[in-house]
């Protein structure tokens, strides 16, 4: 189990959410994929994309405007 | 059954198509599978060199409009429409290509991006995609 992290400050829509995506599609079932971002529509969607998914969603946490999202496969 | 996105992508102005592209990522980063069908105007797009050459759909004014949108996309950080191409077939999206458009345009296989293509096919393969589909859009 291993612990992948992607960078997305500064992109916009639809960057943060395909690489959220990439990154889920590389990882191996348990791993903890953790997507750090400043882009706001893609802080609430990135949750949507996880549910849909059926994917665990672990941590939603912001601080001065950047948010990091963790995910578990 | 997963769910589905298909498109047709009709029309050749690049505001359109980065809204087809964009639109397709995002269902294949929802967990859909999303296809792409180029016709008319849009398979002008698959030609070599074409993807980003189309003109605004509106206020495009002989070129002068489309470098100002390009400039604040710059500014604002949008990709570009290559790296949303790649990054939809890396997700598995597929591209289907008009036969029909390609004869009537005199367009021949090697004048496109083969490398992005997925298949090429006509009315029929478009159904056989929209069938299967929750969503589906013309552009």
């Amino acid at each position: 189990m291993s612990k992948i992290k992607v960078d997305c400050c500064g992109e916009t829509c639809p960057i943060p959410l395909i690489e959220t995506r990439k990154a889920i599609r590389k990882a191996s079932f348990g791993d903890i994929i953790e997507v750090r971002g400043t882009h706001q529509a893609s802080k609430k969607e990135i949750p949507m994309a996880v549910k849909a998914l059926g994917l665990k969603l672990v941590d939603v946490k912001e601080e001065g405007g950047e948010w990091v999202i963790t995910i578990q496969k | 059954m997963t769910e589905k996105l298909t498109i047709v992508v009709h029309s050749g102005d690049m505001d359109k198509i980065y809204s087809a592209l964009i639109i397709a990522n995002g269902a294949l980063s929802m967990g859909m599978e999303a296809s792409l069908f180029f016709t008319f105007w849009g398979l002008q797009r698959l030609q070599r060199g074409g993807l980003g050459k189309g003109p605004l759909s509106k206020m495009h004014m002989l070129g002068i409009g489309k470098s100002m949108i390009k400039q604040r996309m710059n500014k604002a950080n949008v990709s570009s429409l290559e790296r949303l191409m790649q990054d939809f077939k890396e997700l598995g999206g597929k591209i289907i290509a008009c036969e029909m458009t390609m004869e009537i345009m005199g367009i021949k296989k090697e004048d496109l991006r083969e490398d992005l293509i997925t298949e090429y096919g006509a009315v029929g393969t478009y159904i056989q995609e929209a069938r299967k589909s929750t969503i589906n859009l013309f552009i």
